[in-house]
């Protein structure tokens, strides 16, 4: 065999070998987690929220956490929609073609997606304190809105590129409105792609901690009002662990098993309307 | 002027607001941040702030090189070992894999993405940290406090970095057209030839941004690093040693920020370097794509 075949063989097999490393750690991951989190999982984590003094070894579960974090991403979610997807409208052709403003805004976003989320924790939190309001469900909701704009705004406006200009030239030879064919036309066309990104945003939304460390504050209640502070899951996972106590370590085990189902669900969820409705978009 | 028309008028007007409020959006965080971080700026030297290994608050020195080179370890050291893993995989993703697997293992590697950093936070200190505590670290004679370490941290970052990289070198390679391949195949080229003289050198300014942009995700990566590095302000000398990230800086000096004068304004300014860093990089990485979509690279 001639060298260039040996070193395409040898190429061939790293690079097979760097592929199964990487799906290897994902799955290794999962089951660690998974592995840990199990068996110290049960039915009064899920259903209890935590008695006083939970973190110093006192019972009750997390209630209060995977409710805390449904209300924080929802909240998050249902803000960032309205603006994400006027964005992502705006940034059709039609209504900012040609304009500076859009190219601007799309690297602005494409910035803010990289944008490590303690730097929006960092900035809600003089926001916070600039409005004064405290730490509470409605200032995680704020700062989440924020880290989910960008990337749902990126999500919907993808889908909306997809969307035939022919359909659109129909829509407006028949008379109609930028903003009929937009919302009649575009955004039926596009409602499963859009509903992917609304998901996306929401999964980045539920996992993550570092934003809400200062905003969302943390309680062993369920939050009542927009103005009570809030325990949120990833907070819960990382100051479980963050106690000297072995048995409330392995309650954080048990809680990332949580979140992390939430989030495969999620992510499961979103793949499957993506499949199902694509079947019924004008191609 | 009818009620569609002025629908249209009024919805466009509000859509423009709030594309107007995404773009200033970057704006308002980096002036924020700056306008909280002056007062530290005004009384601290910069070459103080970046350079002074002393930190103490308490007794007002603000030195940040500590912080700043913990982050560049654990971010470097990630960023290399992903590469090559990422790389790789992702050649051959798009070049030898048939579509069926591409599509199986794809969303394999979103799933990677999605995992919140807590979680991954969590596998370190299940599976990583112990193993460099009762493994690694005695085989190498080198010693740990407990196995947190550098070493734990860019192996735990370097998965996070997987998929973006993955992701973005795989949608470059894409972009680089049949023909070429073709051309190089016809001359008697093997494949892999081909992807290394056409494939390759064709994608090399995406495959650069693809890097960068790892890169910065890996630097501003906080609840994950937080949990397995240790968190030790010393200047590391080894991937064995700890360090304290500026991200983990951030998030472990909340609830002490506020009674200390100059503290709260030391720790955004932390958050402001973080920003810049990635707005910076992130920058550099959109306009090499930018000009690929267009063709020009």
């Amino acid at each position: 065999m001639e060298f260039r075949r040996i070193e395409e063989s040898i190429f061939k097999a790293l690079m097979i070998l760097s592929l199964v490393f990487v799906i290897g750690s994902l799955l290794f991951v999962v089951g660690v987690i998974l592995w840990r989190g199990l068996p110290v999982l049960s039915f009064d984590m899920i259903t209890k929220t935590g008695e006083g003094g939970y973190l110093l070894g006192k019972g009750g579960g997390i209630l209060n956490a995977i409710v805390g974090s449904l209300y924080l991403a929802a909240g998050g979610t249902i803000l960032a929609f309205f603006l994400s997807i006027a964005i992502a409208f705006y940034l059709q052709k039609e209504y900012s073609g040609g304009t500076r403003l859009s190219g601007l805004t799309r690297l602005s976003l494409d910035i803010l997606w990289g944008t490590p989320s303690i730097v929006y924790g960092a900035f809600g939190y003089i926001v916070l304190i600039y409005f004064h309001i405290r730490a509470s469900l409605l200032g995680g909701i704020i700062v989440l809105a924020l880290l989910e704009i960008p990337i749902m705004t990126r999500a919907m406006e993808e889908v909306l590129k997809m969307v035939p200009g022919d359909l659109k030239e129909t829509a407006y030879s028949l008379g109609a409105t930028r903003f009929e064919t937009t919302l009649k036309v575009v955004g039926k066309q596009a409602l499963p792609g859009l509903l992917t990104g609304v998901l996306m945003a929401f999964g980045r939304g539920i996992g993550d901690a570092a934003s809400i460390l200062f905003t969302a504050g943390y309680t062993d209640r369920i939050p009542g009002t927009l103005f009570d502070a809030t325990a949120s899951l990833p907070i819960a996972i990382f100051s479980q662990l963050s106690t000297p106590l072995p048995q409330v370590q392995q309650k954080a085990y048990a809680s990332a098993v949580i979140l992390l189902v939430i989030v495969l669900v999620i992510s499961i969820i979103t793949r499957l309307l993506a499949k199902k409705y694509t079947r019924f978009i004008i191609k | 002027m009818n009620t569609r028309r002025l629908k249209d008028v009024l919805s466009s007007r509000l859509m423009l607001a709030a594309t107007v409020f995404a773009f200033l959006l970057l704006f308002f965080m980096a002036a924020g941040l700056f306008f909280r971080a002056s007062p530290i700026l005004i009384t601290v030297p910069i070459s103080d702030l970046l350079f002074s290994i002393e930190w103490s608050p308490f007794s007002g020195k603000f030195g940040f090189y500590p912080f700043i080179m913990g982050t560049l370890w654990v971010t470097v050291l990630a960023t290399v070992i992903a590469i090559p893993v990422s790389l790789l995989s992702s050649i051959y993703l798009s070049e030898y894999a048939s579509n069926g697997l591409r599509e199986m293992v794809m969303p394999l590697v979103d799933l990677l993405a999605g995992i919140p950093s807590v979680v991954y936070g969590l596998f370190g200190v299940l599976a990583v940290v112990p193993f460099i505590n009762d493994t690694l670290a005695p085989a190498m004679g080198a010693e740990t406090i407990g196995g947190y370490s550098i070493l734990a941290g860019g192996i735990v970052l370097s998965i996070m970095v997987f998929p973006i990289i993955i992701s973005v070198t795989g949608e470059v390679m894409r972009r680089v057209s049949g023909e070429l391949r073709e051309v190089s195949l016809s001359l008697g080229a093997t494949k892999w030839q081909t992807i290394k003289h056409v494939v390759l050198r064709k994608a090399r300014p995406g495959i650069i941004a693809a890097i960068v942009l790892g890169f910065s995700r890996a630097f501003g990566e906080t609840m994950a690093v937080l949990m397995v590095v240790g968190n030790v302000a010393k200047v590391p000398s080894s991937i064995f040693d700890p360090a304290y990230p500026l991200p983990a800086l951030i998030a472990n000096t909340y609830g002490e920020m506020m009674s200390i004068d100059l503290y709260d304004s030391a720790i955004l300014l932390a958050a402001l370097i973080l920003l810049l860093v990635v707005l910076i990089c992130n920058v550099i990485a959109r306009i090499i794509l930018v000009r690929i979509e267009r063709g020009i690279i």
